[in-house]
């Protein structure tokens, strides 16, 4: 990873904070831990334009856990689809970025989201369609590991391999924590990538999903062709800021005001510490 | 009367229009060979998507495809409109994706798989539904006009439509998306209908005439947007109203027609259909007869018995 793509992982990381510290609400954990995932998606993977944001055989993105909205925000706006004096509007009204991504309003969004289960199977269905138009379109999609205790994200697994799209990468982020505890906690979900496996999917297994350097090699790893890919990577939820680590209290607080000068200062350490 | 019902009419309208409209694709749930889409499979195999017994998933595939620049129809049983609610309301409507459902066997003429399967609140919960635009055809005829108005719409559209065959009616319909139809002039009270209760209404004017009642019969084929000015005029003229649907009195059209009315005076409005609670299985016919909506029923609640 070069020291750019690091500088911009930590912006997106201040802008997650700051976004939602402004807001005094909003998704700070799980938009924390998919951070080097979506850096890598939208500076180095996709096919996409920022001036032409509707461009007709861009890629697709899709983010089913539309809770993780700051996160998608950010590196749009890093990416530059829109100005980053839209952050002051976060959550607040008329504002292009709504508490979930809203595909009519934000420049860049692909897809509404924020009902979990449905942004997989909505993605499914572009790479169904991409297939048929047979446009090369490539279609992302990340899901959260609570979401996948709904039967929507089986389902759309299901319809994935059955029409064989190797056109779909979904990525899972396993921070193994959701909103009241952690996933084993609330609703096991057993051997997960097994589970995926044995749904049609080809697994790719990254162990450090912070790790971008891991990230962007699962990403390049080649579709078995026919199959759809998922690649379950491990991350921290909360990550980057030392009192959010690993911390589901964090799913859904924003930090106030002394807390995000913290988180600040944890992330300009963090920056620094890996130079 | 030459009889069809509206499935078939729109299965085979389907596949009609899949051969101008290259984006047009149909998606069902295992159940083409009952909401009729399966002719559609075989004229356009490659722009048919079985998704399996997976409704929810269909309208979400049907949502992603139609970011895609297709115009997809989802076709499943009127009572699987509550399994796919929360797809079609955050996938579909929200954003206000171009897709179209033609949902099928609704209400009670849906016979004999009974109650679990008899869809009586479908106009209900699609009513309520920002973005969404509700119509039931009330014959084979009309069906293929709500599908023209369907592709004319960028946006989404709910069909509901009915197992029963019923007739298609010989006499002029035009039909202008929105507003309200009158089939049949009267003096004494207007019956406004929707779906397979046009037929038997157009019957109980026919057995009230034959007593001296004059009654109005009305088609609202367009449950939203709703023909508010149009209802409230006919009501002004007829003063007694009756509101026929195979549906539930809560949310279809006699509450659309409950709210079009509710600042006029002088007008007296009786809701008729599923009077808050669920079908049964049995003949559509001994069905109809036994919640007083075939046109004996409806002609006796016209005269207060």
């Amino acid at each position: 990873m070069d020291a750019s793509i690091r500088s911009i992982c930590t912006q997106v990381r201040r802008d997650i904070i700051n976004m939602t510290a402004n807001a005094g609400c909003g998704h700070p954990g799980g938009s924390l831990s998919i951070v080097e995932a979506l850096v890598a998606l939208y500076f180095e993977k996709m096919n996409i334009d920022p001036q032409n944001p509707k461009m007709e055989d861009r890629d697709r993105f899709v983010l089913s856990k539309g809770h993780a909205a700051p996160a998608l925000y950010g590196v749009l706006a890093e990416r530059g689809f829109f100005s980053r004096d839209e952050f002051a509007s976060f959550r607040q009204y008329g504002s292009i970025l709504q508490g979930h991504p809203d595909m009519k309003r934000c420049p860049g969004v692909d897809a509404s989201t924020g009902s979990l289960g449905q942004g997989i199977s909505i993605a499914t269905g572009m790479a169904l369609a991409a297939k048929k138009q047979g446009r090369g379109v490539q279609v992302y999609t990340i899901i959260g590991d609570g979401e996948s205790q709904e039967g929507l994200v089986w389902e759309a697994c299901m319809a994935a391999a059955h029409y064989r799209l190797d056109n779909l990468t979904v990525i899972l982020d396993n921070n193994g924590l959701q909103i009241d505890g952690s996933n084993d906690e609330v609703m096991s979900l057993g051997d997960v990538s097994a589970k995926f496996a044995a749904f049609g999917m080809d697994v790719v297994e990254v162990a450090d999903g912070n790790n971008y350097d891991e990230v962007l090699a699962a990403f390049n790893k080649p579709h078995t062709p026919g199959k759809p890919k998922l690649i379950r990577m491990k991350t921290t939820k909360g990550k980057g800021v030392s009192f959010m680590e690993n911390q589901c209290g964090w799913h859904g607080k924003a930090p106030n005001a002394e807390q995000r000068d913290q988180a600040l200062r944890d992330l300009d350490a963090l920056e620094n510490a890996e130079v | 009367m030459e009889k069809k019902a509206t499935r078939v009419a729109y299965g085979e309208y389907l596949a009609k229009l899949g051969n101008d409209h290259e984006k047009l694709v149909v998606l069902d749930a295992d159940l083409a060979g009952a909401t009729m889409t399966q002719y559609f499979k075989k004229a356009h195999p490659d722009r048919f998507f079985d998704c399996g017994i997976a409704e929810a998933n269909m309208v979400d595939l049907a949502a992603g495809m139609s970011t895609m620049g297709y115009i997809p129809f989802c076709s499943t049983f009127a009572v699987f409109a509550g399994r796919c609610f929360d797809q079609i309301r955050n996938s579909v409507c929200y954003p206000k994706l171009n897709v179209k459902f033609g949902f099928t066997h609704a209400g009670i003429t849906l016979g004999e798989d009974g109650g679990s399967h008899q869809a009586i609140e479908d106009i209900a919960i699609m009513r309520a539904l920002p973005n969404m635009t509700v119509f039931v055809p009330c014959d084979a005829n009309e069906t293929e006009r709500c599908v023209d108005a369907a592709m004319a719409i960028n946006g989404p559209v709910f069909i509901r439509l009915a197992r029963l065959p019923s007739p298609i009616f010989e006499m002029d319909m035009p039909f202008v998306p929105g507003k309200v139809n009158v089939l049949r002039e009267g003096t004494d009270a207007m019956l406004l209908c929707c779906g397979v209760m046009v037929g038997e209404c157009l019957s109980a004017a026919e057995l009230l005439a034959a007593q001296g009642v004059n009654v109005g019969v009305v088609n609202c084929h367009t449950l939203k947007p709703f023909d508010v000015e149009g209802v409230q005029a006919l009501a002004a003229k007829y003063k007694k109203v009756f509101t026929v649907e195979e549906h539930s009195v809560i949310g279809g059209l006699g509450d659309a027609t409950a709210a079009a009315l509710v600042n006029m005076d002088g007008v007296r409005l009786t809701k008729l259909g599923l009077n808050d609670e669920f079908g049964q299985s049995g003949k559509p016919a001994d069905l109809l007869k036994a919640y007083k909506l075939d046109a004996a029923g409806i002609a006796a609640s016209v005269l207060g018995k």
